[in-house]
Protein backbone atom coordinates (compact mmCIF):
# COMPACT_ATOMS: atom_id res chain seq x y z
CA UNK A 1 0.00 0.00 0.00
CA UNK A 2 2.83 2.48 0.90
CA UNK A 3 4.73 1.70 -2.73
CA UNK A 4 1.07 2.99 -4.16
CA UNK A 5 0.51 6.16 -1.96
CA UNK A 6 4.55 6.73 -2.96
CA UNK A 7 3.98 6.24 -6.46
CA UNK A 8 0.63 8.55 -6.86
CA UNK A 9 2.50 11.56 -5.16
CA UNK A 10 5.38 10.83 -7.02
CA UNK A 11 2.88 11.28 -9.90
CA UNK A 12 1.32 14.21 -9.12
CA UNK A 13 3.77 16.32 -7.64
CA UNK A 14 7.24 15.51 -8.61
CA UNK A 15 7.07 13.75 -11.82
CA UNK A 16 4.12 16.13 -13.09
CA UNK A 17 3.46 15.47 -16.93
CA UNK A 18 2.90 18.92 -18.13
CA UNK A 19 5.85 21.12 -15.71
CA UNK A 20 8.68 18.16 -15.82
CA UNK A 21 8.58 16.29 -18.60
CA UNK A 22 6.53 19.37 -20.88
CA UNK A 23 3.71 16.83 -22.04
CA UNK A 24 0.50 18.21 -23.23
CA UNK A 25 2.40 21.95 -23.63
CA UNK A 26 0.46 22.62 -26.75
CA UNK A 27 -3.05 22.29 -25.30
CA UNK A 28 -1.32 23.61 -21.74
CA UNK A 29 -0.86 26.88 -23.62
CA UNK A 30 -3.72 26.79 -25.77
CA UNK A 31 -6.51 26.29 -23.33
CA UNK A 32 -5.26 27.90 -20.50
CA UNK A 33 -6.78 31.66 -20.47
CA UNK A 34 -10.23 30.88 -18.66
CA UNK A 35 -9.97 28.50 -15.00
CA UNK A 36 -13.28 27.27 -16.60
CA UNK A 37 -12.46 26.01 -19.53
CA UNK A 38 -9.08 24.87 -18.05
CA UNK A 39 -10.93 22.74 -15.26
CA UNK A 40 -12.90 21.37 -17.41
CA UNK A 41 -10.28 20.33 -19.74
CA UNK A 42 -8.08 18.77 -17.32
CA UNK A 43 -11.13 16.74 -15.68
CA UNK A 44 -11.16 15.44 -19.08
CA UNK A 45 -7.58 14.47 -19.12
CA UNK A 46 -7.86 12.77 -15.71
CA UNK A 47 -10.56 10.69 -16.78
CA UNK A 48 -9.42 9.75 -20.13
CA UNK A 49 -5.90 8.91 -18.47
CA UNK A 50 -7.19 6.69 -15.62
CA UNK A 51 -8.79 4.47 -18.44
CA UNK A 52 -6.37 4.29 -21.13
CA UNK A 53 -3.23 3.92 -18.91
CA UNK A 54 -4.54 0.41 -17.44
CA UNK A 55 -6.07 -0.70 -20.63
CA UNK A 56 -2.62 -0.42 -22.40
CA UNK A 57 -1.29 -2.12 -19.82
CA UNK A 58 -3.14 -4.65 -19.88
CA UNK A 59 -2.77 -5.07 -24.13
CA UNK A 60 0.72 -4.83 -23.65
CA UNK A 61 1.12 -7.98 -21.01
CA UNK A 62 -1.47 -9.88 -22.82
CA UNK A 63 -0.63 -9.57 -26.39
CA UNK A 64 2.62 -7.04 -26.84
CA UNK A 65 5.63 -8.24 -24.51
CA UNK A 66 7.95 -10.38 -25.49
CA UNK A 67 6.23 -14.35 -24.62
CA UNK A 68 2.99 -12.49 -23.81
CA UNK A 69 1.59 -14.64 -26.11
CA UNK A 70 2.52 -17.72 -24.58
CA UNK A 71 -1.01 -18.10 -23.18
CA UNK A 72 -1.71 -19.42 -26.83
CA UNK A 73 1.00 -21.70 -26.87
CA UNK A 74 3.02 -19.32 -29.15
CA UNK A 75 6.63 -18.48 -27.43
CA UNK A 76 9.15 -16.51 -28.58
CA UNK A 77 7.59 -14.15 -30.41
CA UNK A 78 8.18 -10.46 -29.35
CA UNK A 79 5.19 -7.91 -30.36
CA UNK A 80 6.63 -4.77 -28.36
CA UNK A 81 8.11 -2.58 -31.44
CA UNK A 82 3.74 -2.58 -32.49
CA UNK A 83 3.26 -0.51 -28.73
CA UNK A 84 3.52 2.93 -29.92
CA UNK A 85 0.83 1.81 -32.76
CA UNK A 86 -1.34 -0.39 -30.71
CA UNK A 87 -1.47 2.32 -27.35
CA UNK A 88 -2.14 5.18 -30.41
CA UNK A 89 -4.54 3.42 -31.34
CA UNK A 90 -6.05 2.41 -28.18
CA UNK A 91 -6.66 5.94 -27.19
CA UNK A 92 -8.18 6.99 -30.38
CA UNK A 93 -10.61 3.63 -29.60
CA UNK A 94 -11.39 4.79 -25.96
CA UNK A 95 -11.86 8.03 -26.57
CA UNK A 96 -14.35 7.66 -29.32
CA UNK A 97 -16.13 5.37 -26.93
CA UNK A 98 -16.62 7.65 -24.31
CA UNK A 99 -17.75 10.43 -26.46
CA UNK A 100 -20.46 7.92 -27.60
CA UNK A 101 -21.02 6.41 -23.93
CA UNK A 102 -21.08 10.32 -22.55
CA UNK A 103 -23.55 11.41 -25.12
CA UNK A 104 -25.93 8.48 -24.43
CA UNK A 105 -25.97 8.35 -20.40
CA UNK A 106 -24.73 11.58 -18.99
CA UNK A 107 -25.28 14.73 -21.67
CA UNK A 108 -25.04 17.54 -19.26
CA UNK A 109 -21.36 16.04 -18.62
CA UNK A 110 -20.92 15.26 -22.60
CA UNK A 111 -21.72 19.43 -23.34
CA UNK A 112 -19.12 20.01 -20.59
CA UNK A 113 -16.23 18.34 -21.83
CA UNK A 114 -17.79 17.49 -25.42
CA UNK A 115 -15.56 20.46 -26.94
CA UNK A 116 -12.14 18.85 -25.30
CA UNK A 117 -12.85 15.26 -25.90
CA UNK A 118 -10.95 14.97 -29.57
CA UNK A 119 -8.09 17.19 -28.32
CA UNK A 120 -7.80 14.74 -26.38
CA UNK A 121 -6.34 12.39 -28.85
CA UNK A 122 -3.62 14.29 -29.48
CA UNK A 123 -2.46 15.08 -25.85
CA UNK A 124 0.71 14.02 -25.43
CA UNK A 125 0.19 13.89 -21.80
CA UNK A 126 -1.74 10.88 -22.81
CA UNK A 127 0.38 8.67 -24.83
CA UNK A 128 3.64 10.27 -22.87
CA UNK A 129 1.69 8.56 -19.71
CA UNK A 130 0.81 5.18 -21.34
CA UNK A 131 4.84 5.14 -22.95
CA UNK A 132 6.20 5.67 -19.21
CA UNK A 133 4.13 2.92 -18.47
CA UNK A 134 5.29 0.84 -20.70
CA UNK A 135 8.67 1.82 -20.13
CA UNK A 136 8.98 1.83 -16.07
CA UNK A 137 7.40 -1.48 -16.54
CA UNK A 138 4.46 -0.92 -13.96
CA UNK A 139 1.79 -3.78 -13.50
CA UNK A 140 -1.80 -3.37 -13.33
CA UNK A 141 -2.19 -1.88 -9.74
CA UNK A 142 0.62 0.49 -9.89
CA UNK A 143 -0.89 1.39 -13.76
CA UNK A 144 -3.95 2.12 -12.13
CA UNK A 145 -2.12 4.86 -9.56
CA UNK A 146 0.21 6.14 -12.22
CA UNK A 147 -3.22 7.14 -14.36
CA UNK A 148 -4.91 9.05 -11.46
CA UNK A 149 -1.93 10.35 -10.56
CA UNK A 150 -0.76 11.72 -13.68
CA UNK A 151 -3.99 12.77 -15.11
CA UNK A 152 -4.51 14.44 -11.67
CA UNK A 153 -1.27 16.58 -11.75
CA UNK A 154 -1.81 17.45 -15.51
CA UNK A 155 -5.41 18.71 -14.35
CA UNK A 156 -3.54 20.68 -11.25
CA UNK A 157 -1.09 22.23 -13.29
CA UNK A 158 -3.51 23.58 -16.33
CA UNK A 159 -5.87 24.95 -13.33
CA UNK A 160 -3.42 26.70 -11.57
CA UNK A 161 -2.06 28.01 -14.75
CA UNK A 162 -5.06 29.34 -16.23
CA UNK A 163 -6.04 31.39 -12.34
CA UNK A 164 -2.50 33.31 -12.76
CA UNK A 165 -3.28 33.98 -16.38
CA UNK A 166 -6.62 35.19 -15.69
CA UNK A 167 -5.07 37.99 -13.20
CA UNK A 168 -1.93 38.74 -16.09
CA UNK A 169 -4.06 39.90 -18.44
CA UNK A 170 -4.54 43.24 -16.33
CA UNK A 171 -1.06 43.49 -15.70
CA UNK A 172 1.34 45.93 -18.03
CA UNK A 173 3.53 43.59 -19.88
CA UNK A 174 6.26 44.84 -22.76
CA UNK A 175 4.64 44.77 -26.29
CA UNK A 176 6.71 41.74 -27.72
CA UNK A 177 6.46 39.44 -24.68
CA UNK A 178 2.42 40.13 -24.83
CA UNK A 179 0.35 36.47 -24.95
CA UNK A 180 2.70 33.55 -25.86
CA UNK A 181 5.99 34.88 -24.22
CA UNK A 182 5.02 35.99 -21.10
CA UNK A 183 3.05 32.47 -20.90
CA UNK A 184 6.29 30.59 -21.06
CA UNK A 185 8.01 32.89 -18.43
CA UNK A 186 4.69 31.86 -16.20
CA UNK A 187 4.95 28.37 -17.00
CA UNK A 188 8.89 27.98 -16.41
CA UNK A 189 8.26 29.86 -12.51
CA UNK A 190 5.34 27.18 -11.75
CA UNK A 191 8.12 24.73 -13.08
CA UNK A 192 10.65 25.96 -10.52
CA UNK A 193 7.51 25.66 -7.72
CA UNK A 194 7.31 22.40 -8.54
CA UNK A 195 11.03 21.27 -8.64
CA UNK A 196 10.86 22.21 -4.91
CA UNK A 197 8.96 18.64 -4.29
CA UNK A 198 12.00 16.83 -5.99
CA UNK A 199 13.75 16.11 -3.14
CA UNK A 200 10.57 14.51 -1.56
CA UNK A 201 11.34 10.59 -0.48
CA UNK A 202 8.19 8.78 0.51
CA UNK B 1 24.19 26.63 -51.05
CA UNK B 2 22.45 28.64 -53.65
CA UNK B 3 25.55 27.76 -55.99
CA UNK B 4 25.00 23.57 -55.82
CA UNK B 5 21.34 23.95 -56.34
CA UNK B 6 20.37 24.85 -60.01
CA UNK B 7 18.48 28.03 -59.38
CA UNK B 8 15.32 27.19 -61.87
CA UNK B 9 14.87 24.51 -59.78
CA UNK B 10 14.02 26.06 -56.84
CA UNK B 11 11.48 28.62 -57.93
CA UNK B 12 9.96 31.73 -55.54
CA UNK B 13 6.77 29.55 -54.34
CA UNK B 14 9.15 26.79 -53.64
CA UNK B 15 11.79 28.40 -51.79
CA UNK B 16 8.67 30.61 -49.62
CA UNK B 17 7.08 27.01 -48.67
CA UNK B 18 10.96 26.09 -47.33
CA UNK B 19 11.98 29.22 -46.11
CA UNK B 20 8.86 30.80 -44.57
CA UNK B 21 8.91 28.27 -41.66
CA UNK B 22 11.94 29.19 -40.07
CA UNK B 23 11.18 32.76 -38.66
CA UNK B 24 7.77 34.49 -40.49
CA UNK B 25 5.80 30.91 -39.78
CA UNK B 26 7.59 29.26 -37.27
CA UNK B 27 5.85 26.43 -35.95
CA UNK B 28 6.85 27.15 -32.31
CA UNK B 29 7.23 30.69 -31.51
CA UNK B 30 4.29 31.17 -33.90
CA UNK B 31 2.10 28.44 -34.15
CA UNK B 32 2.40 26.76 -30.88
CA UNK B 33 2.92 23.33 -32.27
CA UNK B 34 4.99 20.77 -30.92
CA UNK B 35 6.67 22.46 -27.87
CA UNK B 36 6.68 19.68 -25.57
CA UNK B 37 9.44 17.50 -27.26
CA UNK B 38 11.30 20.81 -28.24
CA UNK B 39 11.62 21.58 -24.44
CA UNK B 40 12.12 18.04 -23.08
CA UNK B 41 15.12 17.14 -25.08
CA UNK B 42 17.26 20.37 -25.35
CA UNK B 43 19.53 19.93 -22.04
CA UNK B 44 21.91 17.97 -24.56
CA UNK B 45 22.91 19.33 -27.97
CA UNK B 46 23.40 15.77 -29.59
CA UNK B 47 19.87 14.28 -28.26
CA UNK B 48 18.15 17.61 -29.80
CA UNK B 49 20.04 17.43 -33.38
CA UNK B 50 19.24 13.92 -32.95
CA UNK B 51 15.27 14.41 -32.30
CA UNK B 52 15.60 17.65 -34.57
CA UNK B 53 16.57 15.17 -37.21
CA UNK B 54 14.20 12.65 -36.21
CA UNK B 55 10.94 14.90 -36.45
CA UNK B 56 12.22 16.65 -39.48
CA UNK B 57 12.25 13.30 -41.36
CA UNK B 58 8.68 12.25 -40.26
CA UNK B 59 7.23 15.11 -41.06
CA UNK B 60 8.26 15.56 -44.61
CA UNK B 61 8.04 11.44 -45.03
CA UNK B 62 4.58 11.68 -43.93
CA UNK B 63 3.34 14.53 -45.13
CA UNK B 64 4.73 12.91 -48.27
CA UNK B 65 2.42 9.85 -48.20
CA UNK B 66 -0.61 11.67 -46.80
CA UNK B 67 -0.37 13.59 -49.79
CA UNK B 68 -0.02 10.94 -52.18
CA UNK B 69 -3.13 9.43 -51.56
CA UNK B 70 -5.03 12.38 -50.06
CA UNK B 71 -7.86 11.93 -52.96
CA UNK B 72 -8.13 8.07 -51.97
CA UNK B 73 -9.17 9.00 -48.39
CA UNK B 74 -12.66 9.43 -46.65
CA UNK B 75 -12.67 12.87 -45.10
CA UNK B 76 -14.71 10.80 -42.13
CA UNK B 77 -11.98 8.55 -41.07
CA UNK B 78 -8.68 10.91 -42.33
CA UNK B 79 -7.60 11.52 -38.80
CA UNK B 80 -7.34 7.61 -38.02
CA UNK B 81 -5.39 7.47 -41.78
CA UNK B 82 -2.99 10.33 -40.90
CA UNK B 83 -2.39 8.60 -37.65
CA UNK B 84 -1.61 5.41 -38.74
CA UNK B 85 0.43 6.50 -41.33
CA UNK B 86 2.92 8.76 -39.12
CA UNK B 87 2.45 6.30 -36.34
CA UNK B 88 4.52 3.92 -39.00
CA UNK B 89 6.79 5.86 -39.47
CA UNK B 90 8.10 6.96 -35.84
CA UNK B 91 8.13 2.98 -35.24
CA UNK B 92 10.82 2.74 -38.29
CA UNK B 93 12.93 5.82 -36.86
CA UNK B 94 12.60 4.44 -33.18
CA UNK B 95 13.62 0.86 -34.27
CA UNK B 96 16.46 2.53 -36.47
CA UNK B 97 17.59 4.73 -33.30
CA UNK B 98 17.45 1.41 -30.96
CA UNK B 99 19.80 -0.27 -34.15
CA UNK B 100 22.43 2.16 -34.81
CA UNK B 101 22.18 5.09 -31.46
CA UNK B 102 21.16 2.81 -28.68
CA UNK B 103 22.67 5.30 -26.19
CA UNK B 104 20.79 8.10 -27.96
CA UNK B 105 17.67 6.71 -27.60
CA UNK B 106 17.69 5.51 -24.25
CA UNK B 107 18.04 9.26 -23.32
CA UNK B 108 15.17 10.17 -25.90
CA UNK B 109 13.26 7.74 -23.91
CA UNK B 110 9.57 7.95 -24.65
CA UNK B 111 10.05 11.75 -26.47
CA UNK B 112 11.18 9.57 -30.05
CA UNK B 113 7.33 8.10 -29.70
CA UNK B 114 5.58 11.11 -28.92
CA UNK B 115 6.62 12.30 -32.25
CA UNK B 116 3.24 10.66 -33.26
CA UNK B 117 1.34 12.84 -31.14
CA UNK B 118 3.38 16.29 -31.75
CA UNK B 119 1.01 18.85 -33.45
CA UNK B 120 3.59 19.94 -36.09
CA UNK B 121 3.19 16.50 -37.75
CA UNK B 122 -0.40 16.81 -37.60
CA UNK B 123 -1.02 19.85 -38.14
CA UNK B 124 0.84 19.71 -41.28
CA UNK B 125 -0.82 16.41 -42.56
CA UNK B 126 -4.33 18.01 -42.00
CA UNK B 127 -3.44 21.70 -43.07
CA UNK B 128 -1.07 21.24 -46.12
CA UNK B 129 -0.77 17.70 -47.60
CA UNK B 130 -4.06 17.20 -47.46
CA UNK B 131 -4.90 19.88 -50.48
CA UNK B 132 -1.24 19.87 -52.16
CA UNK B 133 0.28 17.49 -54.86
CA UNK B 134 3.06 15.16 -52.69
CA UNK B 135 6.56 17.20 -53.67
CA UNK B 136 5.11 20.51 -51.87
CA UNK B 137 4.12 18.57 -49.14
CA UNK B 138 7.55 16.97 -48.96
CA UNK B 139 9.24 20.36 -49.08
CA UNK B 140 6.39 21.87 -46.93
CA UNK B 141 7.36 19.19 -44.05
CA UNK B 142 11.34 19.91 -44.60
CA UNK B 143 10.69 23.55 -43.86
CA UNK B 144 8.60 22.89 -41.05
CA UNK B 145 10.90 20.48 -39.71
CA UNK B 146 13.91 22.65 -39.91
CA UNK B 147 11.84 25.52 -38.21
CA UNK B 148 11.19 23.46 -34.90
CA UNK B 149 15.03 22.06 -34.92
CA UNK B 150 16.38 25.69 -35.31
CA UNK B 151 14.43 26.62 -32.05
CA UNK B 152 15.93 23.47 -30.52
CA UNK B 153 19.09 24.03 -31.65
CA UNK B 154 19.15 27.60 -30.43
CA UNK B 155 17.92 26.29 -26.94
CA UNK B 156 19.88 23.84 -26.84
CA UNK B 157 22.97 25.63 -27.23
CA UNK B 158 22.24 27.80 -24.35
CA UNK B 159 21.46 24.87 -21.81
CA UNK B 160 24.49 22.63 -22.70
CA UNK B 161 27.25 25.72 -22.62
CA UNK B 162 25.71 27.60 -19.92
CA UNK B 163 24.74 24.39 -17.74
CA UNK B 164 27.71 22.65 -18.24
CA UNK B 165 30.41 24.75 -19.77
CA UNK B 166 30.71 22.14 -22.83
CA UNK B 167 28.27 21.72 -26.39
CA UNK B 168 28.42 18.42 -28.14
CA UNK B 169 30.33 16.97 -25.31
CA UNK B 170 33.67 19.46 -26.03
CA UNK B 171 34.58 21.63 -22.95
CA UNK B 172 33.67 24.77 -24.24
CA UNK B 173 34.48 26.97 -20.78
CA UNK B 174 36.92 25.31 -18.29
CA UNK B 175 35.04 24.68 -15.04
CA UNK B 176 36.35 25.91 -11.77
CA UNK B 177 36.14 22.65 -10.52
CA UNK B 178 38.91 21.49 -13.14
CA UNK B 179 40.78 24.76 -12.34
CA UNK B 180 39.03 27.50 -14.58
CA UNK B 181 36.98 30.31 -14.58
CA UNK B 182 33.55 29.15 -15.55
CA UNK B 183 30.67 27.97 -12.48
CA UNK B 184 28.22 25.79 -14.36
CA UNK B 185 24.66 27.48 -13.90
CA UNK B 186 23.02 24.36 -12.70
CA UNK B 187 19.40 25.63 -13.17
CA UNK B 188 20.37 25.58 -16.94
CA UNK B 189 20.10 21.45 -16.86
CA UNK B 190 16.48 21.47 -15.20
CA UNK B 191 13.17 21.70 -16.84
CA UNK B 192 12.56 25.69 -16.49
CA UNK B 193 15.07 26.96 -17.53
CA UNK B 194 14.09 25.84 -21.01
CA UNK B 195 10.37 27.48 -20.75
CA UNK B 196 12.61 30.96 -20.06
CA UNK B 197 14.91 30.30 -22.79
CA UNK B 198 11.94 29.95 -25.18
CA UNK B 199 9.88 32.72 -23.62
CA UNK B 200 13.02 34.42 -24.17
CA UNK B 201 13.35 33.73 -27.95
CA UNK B 202 9.76 34.80 -28.56
CA UNK B 203 10.02 38.02 -27.04
CA UNK B 204 13.58 38.67 -29.24
CA UNK B 205 11.79 37.68 -32.21
CA UNK B 206 8.38 39.66 -31.51
CA UNK B 207 11.07 42.45 -31.40
CA UNK B 208 12.30 41.59 -34.59
CA UNK B 209 9.34 41.48 -36.38
CA UNK B 210 6.64 43.70 -34.45
CA UNK B 211 3.42 42.25 -36.84
CA UNK B 212 3.77 38.65 -34.83
CA UNK B 213 2.75 40.75 -31.09
CA UNK B 214 -0.39 40.14 -30.10
CA UNK B 215 -2.91 42.38 -28.58
CA UNK B 216 -3.34 42.59 -24.81
CA UNK B 217 -6.55 41.91 -23.57
CA UNK B 218 -6.92 45.38 -21.86
CA UNK B 219 -4.78 48.57 -21.99
CA UNK B 220 -3.21 50.33 -19.02
CA UNK B 221 -4.29 53.78 -19.19
CA UNK B 222 -1.59 56.15 -18.36
CA UNK B 223 -2.33 58.90 -15.58
CA UNK B 224 -2.34 62.70 -17.00
CA UNK B 225 -1.41 65.27 -14.33
CA UNK B 226 -4.67 66.52 -12.56
CA UNK B 227 -7.36 63.92 -13.40
CA UNK B 228 -5.52 61.45 -12.42
CA UNK B 229 -7.78 60.39 -9.45
CA UNK B 230 -11.09 60.73 -11.38
CA UNK B 231 -10.60 57.63 -13.58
Amino acid sequence: MEAYISLFVKAVFIENLALSFFLGMCTFIAVSKKISTAMGLGIAVMVVQTITVPANNLVYHTLLKEDALSWLGITGVDLSFLALLSCIGMIAALVQILEMILDKFFPALYHALGVFLPLITVNCAILGGSLFMIERDYNFGESVTYGVGSGLGWALAITVMAGVREKLKYSDIPAGLQGLGITFITAGLMSLGFMAFSGIQL
Amino acid sequence: MSAVVDSSIINDETKKVLVDPLVTNNPITLQVLGICSALAVTSQMSTSLIMALALTLVTAFSSAAISAIRNHIPSSIRIIVQMTIIASLVIVVDQLLKAFAYDVSKQLSVFVGLIITNCIVMGRAEGYAMKNPPLESFIDGIGNGLGYSLILIIVAFFRETLGSGKLLGIEVFKLTKDGGWYDPNGLMLLPPSAFFIIGLIIWGVRQWKPNQVEKADFKIMSITHGEGGHH
